[in-house]
């Protein structure tokens, strides 16, 4: 067996079946490797006691014969979901200090089914990032370097943390979110494999809100095998949560045939951006030639109203976050301000609110005010809605038509450096959410996986969208690329 | 639509958000940035359009009225950083 850091979730829970490994040892070298990586500033917060008391009732349960598939298995947790007595901050410092009393649904599930959690991962602060730059605890740093470069490169955002720490080997799997690309966009800046549910198949209860009508979780992990798994054991209707389904959840992994012929992949010509470099549009040319070999047919497809994806979300993502970040007041969690003789409860929240929150927080709530005020909410905020619902409507009449999945690039570039957007424009790092924020808008299931690398040796990713609650089949589709991409190369360790 | 200094200083306000007065142009660049960005949503036709307000067409489930959860005065105060008796405390409301 090879160490027990290079084991797919898959191959673990064989192992662990098998009595050829334990939780515990399993535990022991991811324990090991995450508590070595210091340099990835990927975890935050180190649960290692929690982690070995999960490893041996996990351990029993096997012993018992009682392991569901993520029995045993180390995982990441985002900072963004409460987990009960450890500390849950959003990577804000205006959540220093918060220990939640409860358990978030999805952490809960996981753990039900017997995953040990190694610690919580590094994360754009509030999940308002693509590069993990606006933490409070600094960036995370991809495990990935440019040839012979040893500059520091993004891992990606918001889940930058996840992505490292599952590039890394520092665990097996870890959870991500995605509003507008936040499963995606990092998993594809480290070569691994992150999917974003059908909006409403994974709780939402108690993962810290950004944008209600577009967070959804999902699993990131080194393989898609992996994904369907772990998927599986976070998905599910829960009545603490009005959005989410009340539908089965299929057997995702059993799904995993190998087959899509006869399919249809839909490719969209709006997809296909001025400036948008070479490598980028030859692994999408790649991915179609493999799609094709297994079997499916491709149609050119137009999705007209993808431009104004991106600014549609820059109106509708604030104002739900100006919203929903209202609850930081420094009255119930958290850290408030020190305040002066005399300062009243307004005083309060409006330094507790400055020192807590971001340069980039502070500007999405503050434009998310601003499009919700008296006499722009309809200026803004409702035209915004119209054309989300537009949006929406691109993806129905393509499915309509016949068209099974939808493959695009997942990202516009590569990995950058830290540091390479600080005296850009924001919109420059909105800019990296372009193929991903549709899918949020049109509440749809996508997928990034790695299919190859630019001539740097960066890890480069495809995107395939699916029809909501597909699910399985996008994941069946997604396996069809990774059999045929191979991607085998891993980050080098420097670390 | 541009956003001036007094603009910004209002959005603050309604945001409960501190900014320090040599803050506030550069904060209404930004505002104006962002803005211009989402200003390209004006060329595109809404006529008709119903606005989306939900993500999933589903009909929210009901529940019996009845009392679910409570008596958890000591986990829904532990957080808090200042607590007194029983109750979240805060600075004089009013005068």
């Amino acid at each position: 067996m090879s160490a027990l850091t290079d084991l797919t979730i898959a191959g673990a829970r064989d192992a662990l079946r098998a009595g050829e490994t334990s939780a515990v040892a399993l535990t022991e070298a991811h324990l090991e490797a995450a508590g070595a990586a210091g340099a990835l500033n990927a975890f935050v917060h180190h649960t290692p006691d929690l982690a070995r008391e999960q490893a041996r009732a996990a351990d029993a349960r096997l012993a018992r014969g009682d392991a569901p598939a993520m029995c045993g298995i180390p995982i990441g947790v985002k900072d963004l979901f409460c987990t009960k007595g450890v500390p849950s901050q959003a990577a804000s410092r205006i959540l220093d200090g918060f220990r939640p009393e409860y358990e978030s649904t999805v952490t809960d599930k996981l753990f039900t089914s017997g995953a040990v959690m190694l610690g919580k991962l590094n994360m754009d602060e509030f999940a308002m990032g693509s590069s993990n730059e606006t933490s409070t605890y600094g960036a995370a740093v991809n495990p990935w370097r440019a040839g012979n470069s040893d500059a520091a490169l993004t891992p990606g955002g918001s889940s930058g943390g996840s992505a490292a720490a599952v590039a890394a080997h520092l665990c097996l799997g870890a959870t991500g979110t995605d509003t507008g690309g936040s499963i995606r966009q990092p998993a594809a800046l480290t070569g691994t494999v992150g999917i974003k549910p059908t909006y409403g198949r994974v709780s939402r209860w108690g993962i810290v809100a950004f944008a209600s009508s577009l967070d959804q979780a999902g699993p990131m992990t080194r393989n898609v095998r992996d994904a369907a798994i772990m998927l599986e054991a976070m998905a599910g209707h829960d009545p603490k949560d009005s959005t989410s389904a009340d539908l089965p959840v299929p057997d995702f992994e059993a799904m995993l045939t190998g087959d899509i012929r006869g399919q249809v992949i839909g490719i969209p010509r709006e997809y296909r951006l001025d400036g948008m470099p070479d490598e980028v549009e030859a692994r999408w040319q790649d991915g179609i030639a493999m799609l094709r070999d297994a079997g499916a047919g491709i149609r050119d497809i137009s999705l007209p109203h993808t431009k104004y994806a991106l600014p549609a979300y820059y109106v509708i993502a604030p104002a739900e976050a100006s919203s929903n970040l209202a609850r930081y007041d420094g009255v119930r969690f958290g850290r408030r301000a020190a305040l002066d003789q005399g300062d009243g409860v307004t005083e309060m929240y409006e330094k507790t609110r400055a020192e807590g929150f971001g340069d980039e927080v502070q500007r999405r709530v503050m434009v998310g005010t601003y499009v919700l005020s008296a006499g722009f909410y309809d200026a803004y905020y409702n035209h915004a809605r119209k054309v989300r619902a537009l949006i929406r409507r691109d993806f129905e009449e393509a499915f309509a038509s016949g068209v099974d999945a939808i493959l695009t690039p997942a990202t516009p570039s590569p990995a950058f450096e830290l540091g390479a957007m600080a005296e850009a424009d924001p919109i420059e790092m909105y800019l990296q959410d372009v193929f991903t924020v549709t899918v949020n808008l049109a509440g749809l299931p996508g997928i990034a996986l790695p299919t190859g690398q630019d001539r740097r040796g960066l890890p480069l990713g495809l995107q395939l969208i699916g029809r909501p609650w597909e699910e399985g089949a996008l994941l069946n589709a997604a396996q069809c690329l990774e059999d045929r991409a191979g991607f085998v190369a891993r980050a080098e360790k420097w670390w | 639509m541009s956003i001036d200094r007094e603009t910004a200083r209002r959005v603050a306000k309604l945001a409960r958000i501190a900014v320090p007065e040599d803050r506030l142009d550069g904060l209404a660049q930004e505002f104006n940035a962002i803005l211009g960005f989402v200003e390209q949503l004006r060329e595109v036709d809404v006529e008709g359009v119903e606005p989306m307000v939900s993500v999933t067409p589903m009909r929210l489930k009901r529940r019996e009225d009845v009392v679910t959860d409570g008596n958890q005065q000591d986990a829904v105060l532990a957080n808090a950083p200042d607590a007194r008796e029983g109750f979240f405390a805060v600075p004089k409301v009013v005068e």
